[in-house]
């Protein structure tokens, strides 16, 4: 049995009377020590899916189907103390713009401190050598110091570092990174990756990384799902998937990629943009954008099927082999 | 070194606002007050009255007249009132008391009352009682302060006879200041007013405690914090609260020149022997040198709540304790 | 398609359409502004004329209670003064009041905002300050002790005939910081606009960029806030009458009605301030709800929470 088995996750919202779902039949399987990456477009669900594995969909969303394991217990029934517990302590989370993740009117050390005595039975004196010690593992110089500092003292990139800190505190086993980079610089975008997953791969924590950059996920994961307009549209080993792409649109952002167009050369861009969940086309969400579609696609959501050795949902996924 | 740097800027704001309001005492005084009306009959000659106008420099220039004003002022000397036949400063804080008591006893309300309730409309904004709140307070904010006043007497001490209508009731005295607070008749004296004059400051700050909380409620913070696990009695008061706080208390610095202003209404209605009384009393007596000693002396109201409003919220954020120093 | 029929289609209209709530509130509002003008043809009395009262009327309670005049249908206050009368011609002079001293506010307010929005710099930083240390001291404030001191100067005579626009006047020079604020948050939006640059680099005159290109993108939050403002002058008008410094009872807002008339509610004449109050609130609420209303509606980023 996987660490961790979502099951055919549905998150629905109630918005005006109409009921929308942000996310349909998403399954998947995570192993000890394992990396997954979601990827998808702003507004796919790969956030929502991140939210409801922590039961923190809030009002007027709903898990409305499915279910979640995690070590043998059901998440999504378990009651709110009890999955109050999980969260922070076995399964921890790392938000995508550190700037608004730390509470502005705490220190670095108070918004450290309490998860520690939230979760554990532990004096003052401990939490603190406890969170410096982590400070330094994420490699904040003079720790010490930094531990009284307000976060808007600090850094972009020191502030990403002070979250990864608090989400590896209690020795988690299970990482989610929603987009842990993307509001960074450039320039320190790869630091912080890399020491996210150093950290991570030494002390056996497994990851979800939540991104839209494709390139990502191919360097760093062993397993990954593309999810389009709330469904998965193609899943299965990482390696597989970015070397022949069955899905039109993973072919998409693949080729979208400035790494796999020549210098010089205009970019492939899939051309047009993601539908809104209120105004989902007919048939397969993606087909307006695809330049395989014809009849079939407008006409009925194709199933996600299992194709050799991974899961797709096109129609057409022949044609792309 | 950084608080110390911001409060010697703050108190030099605190001077010049008072400064102003100075300036315009005097200048009411230079325009409407004839000393010399007070002072001498009608049958002193105009020669006469020329030669104490010299004496007592009412023709020096406006520059010298107005430094003689403040220095007087700043020793506590504002003028004698011409109906009390005392000095105006001891008249003014003689009634002091008795408005600190009424205010304080508003404000008690309204931090007592919108602070939960602002809350919980925030936090259950689909629950009955927080809709009937949030359609009370429309209303609340509709009925004018004096109009509150009077039909609270109306009902509670005409009709139903269960409250005092009018004034402190029997106060204690403790040295120079008198207090209602000690008595049960002060205190029953002190329900409707303080009612009154907090009823439209209350409805406001539910609604924007109410705006806040939800505004905070929905930032990466609190998620950040929701997904540490903490438990949400503590996201809610750690997290989500002193960050709902801080506009919350900017604002409540900006409405206390309307509160002082609300007194000035709450005492004519239920006559509370305070300074807001005593004030329209003076004006329409043309007791000027009262109507300045009291504008002075809510000047000065105003600047030291104003300046504590600031140091309040520059503890609760530590974001201005920097950039005090940098700005 | 006809203007009008544009106007009923448009989503501003539609909204309207389905919310009970801004229809009772323009519908009341609408009622009591045609009651006012049409007062001198309605009321029953001119409660402006001594000659019309008779002593021999006074504190006659309302005709409904059974027990009252006929003639007199919501009573009489201490002068003998129909008070059906009496509250519509004030409740024009309250409406009068408050829609001048807005147009007072938005005037002075508009131009600051423009001006300071679009010049920054220092003189931006100069009225911006002043606003905040304005609006610190309350519009009451200033305005009870401005009043207070125009009475002590003009003397009581003096000042009755002048209150009218004294009351215009010092409400409306108090209250300028609120348009002032939204005008220039608006223009420091504006600015950075493309049409914005494409009309200075043709060589259009900053008068003519504030007031042909910027300001017609202000008015929707100008018109959002005047409702309300139009309620908040109303009310400070109202406090001023009941203060004795506004309005005199001679020639009654819907304030002095109120002060007239709680002298006697210890005595039982509980009609002549009730009605009037009565008056009062509903026109208050009125402007409040369709402003709240307004702001929802006209606001697509702020939706309603349902």
């Amino acid at each position: 049995m996987a660490l961790l088995e979502v099951r055919d996750l549905e998150v629905e919202f109630a918005m005006r009377g109409a009921r929308l779902k942000a996310l349909r039949g998403v399954s998947f399987d995570l192993d000890a020590g394992d990396r997954l990456g979601i990827v998808g477009e702003s507004g796919a669900g790969k956030s929502m899916a991140a939210y409801a594995i922590l039961n923190l969909i809030s009002e007027p969303g709903r898990i409305s189907a499915g279910s979640i394991a995690f070590d043998g217990r059901v998440l999504n029934t378990l009651p709110a103390e009890e999955m109050r517990k999980v969260r922070g302590d076995r399964i921890a989370m790392i938000f995508q713009d550190p700037m608004m993740t730390l509470n502005p009117v705490l220190t670095v050390g108070a918004q450290m401190v309490e998860c520690l005595k939230t979760h554990r039975t532990i004096s003052d004196g401990e939490a603190r050598a406890l969170s410096v010690q982590k400070l330094r593992e994420v490699a904040i110089p003079s720790p010490d110091a930094r531990f009284d500092s307000y976060p808007h003292e600090l850094s972009g990139g020191l502030r990403q570092r002070v979250v990864i800190a608090i989400a590896l505190l209690l020795d988690p086993a299970v990482i989610i990174a929603d987009e842990p980079t993307t509001a960074l610089d450039v320039t320190i975008q790869a630091e912080i990756m890399g020491l996210m997953l150093d950290l991570c791969e030494t002390r056996g924590v497994s990851l979800i990384l939540i991104t839209h950059d494709i390139a990502v996920v191919s360097e760093t994961t062993q397993r990954m799902l593309v999810m389009y307009a709330g469904r998965v549209v193609e899943q299965g080993e990482t390696r597989g998937i970015i070397a022949r792409p069955s899905h039109p649109y993973t072919r998409g952002l693949l080729q979208a990629l400035p790494q796999r167009n020549k210098p010089g050369a205009e970019l492939n861009q899939i051309p047009g943009s993601m539908p809104t969940l209120a105004e989902l086309p007919p048939g397969c969400a993606f087909h307006p954008r695809c330049a395989y579609a014809d009849d079939t696609c407008s006409g009925g959501v194709p199933a996600l099927r299992t194709l050799g050795k991974r899961l797709v949902a096109c129609h057409h996924a022949e044609r792309l082999k | 070194m950084e608080t110390l740097a911001f409060l010697i800027r703050r108190v030099g704001q605190a001077v010049m606002v008072m400064l102003i309001i100075s300036l315009i005492g005097f200048s009411i005084q230079d325009n409407l007050g004839d000393p010399l009306r007070e002072l001498v009959g009608q049958s002193v000659s105009e020669a006469e009255r020329e030669a104490l106008r010299d004496r007592m420099g009412l023709n020096d220039p406006f520059f010298v007249q107005y430094a003689r004003f403040l220095g007087n002022a700043v020793q506590g000397d504002l003028g004698t009132s011409y109906f009390f036949k005392k000095p105006a400063l001891e008249v003014i804080l003689r009634k002091f008391p008795a408005t600190f008591e009424l205010v304080l006893a508003a404000t008690l309300i309204i931090v007592l009352v919108s602070v939960p309730a602002g809350i919980f409309c925030a936090i259950k904004p689909k629950h009955i009682g927080a809709r009937l709140i949030m359609g009370l307070s429309i209303v609340g904010i509709s009925i004018p302060v004096f109009l509150t006043a009077i039909f609270s007497i109306y009902l509670f001490s005409i009709e139903l006879g269960w409250m005092p209508s009018f004034g402190r009731g029997d106060v204690v005295e403790l040295g120079w200041w008198n207090t209602g607070f000690l008595t049960g008749d002060g205190l029953e004296h002190l329900v409707l007013p303080a009612f009154a004059l907090s009823s439209i400051m209350l409805p406001l700050f539910i609604r924007l405690i109410r705006g806040e909380m939800m505004e905070v409620m929905r930032t990466e913070y609190v998620r950040f914090a929701q997904a540490k696990g903490l438990h949400p009695r503590r996201v809610l008061f750690v997290h989500a609260l002193r960050n709902t706080l801080l506009p919350v208390i900017t604002v409540g610095g900006v409405q206390i020149g309307t509160l002082i202003a609300y007194t000035i209404l709450t005492e004519t209605v239920f006559q509370w022997p305070g300074m807001g009384f005593l004030f329209l009393e003076a004006v329409n007596r043309v007791d000027t040198p009262l109507i300045i000693a009291y504008i002075i002396i809510v000047g000065l109201i105003f600047v030291i709540t104003n300046t504590i409003v600031d140091l309040i919220y520059t503890y609760v954020n530590p974001m201005v304790r920097i950039s005090g120093v940098k700005g | 398609m006809s203007t009008l029929q544009r106007v009923w289609d448009s989503n501003f209209a539609y909204q309207f359409r389905r919310d009970p709530v801004a229809i009772c509130s323009a519908l009341v509002l609408l009622a009591f502004v045609l009651a006012a003008l049409l007062a001198p043809w309605i009321a029953p009395q001119n409660p402006y004329d001594p000659l019309q009262l008779d002593l021999m009327n006074s504190k006659e309670p309302p005709a409904f209670g059974g027990q009252g005049n006929p003639d007199f249908p919501l009573g009489t206050d201490d002068q003998g003064r129909d008070l059906l009368s009496a509250i519509l011609y004030g409740t024009g002079i309250s409406l009068l009041i408050g829609i001048f001293a807005v147009m007072l506010q938005a005037v002075i307010g508009v131009s600051i905002g423009l001006v300071a929005g679009y010049m920054g710099g220092r003189v931006d930083s100069f009225f911006m300050r002043l606003a905040d240390i304005q609006l610190s001291l309350s519009t009451l404030m200033v305005a009870i002790i401005a009043l207070a001191v125009f009475q002590a100067a003009f003397g009581p005579q003096r000042y009755e005939d002048l209150a009218i626009f004294m009351l215009i006047v010092v409400i409306g020079i108090a209250e300028w910081p609120q348009y002032a604020r939204t005008v220039r948050a608006s223009v420091l939006a504006e600015r950075e606009k493309e049409y914005v640059d494409a009309a200075r680099v043709i060589g259009l005159s900053r008068a003519r960029i504030m007031f042909r290109h910027i300001l017609p993108n202000a008015l929707t939050p100008i018109l959002v806030i005047s409702t309300v403002q139009v309620a908040n002058a109303i009310v400070s008008e109202a406090a001023l009458s009941f203060l004795g410094l506004g309005m005199p009872v001679t020639t009654p807002s819907l304030g002095s009605l109120i002060r007239s008339g709680f002298e006697f509610i210890f005595s039982g004449q509980w009609w002549i301030t009730t009605f009037p109050s009565v008056v009062l609130i509903v026109l208050i609420l009125a402007f409040n709800l369709l402003g709240d209303w307004l702001r929802d509606a006209l606001n697509p980023k702020l939706y309603k929470e349902t």
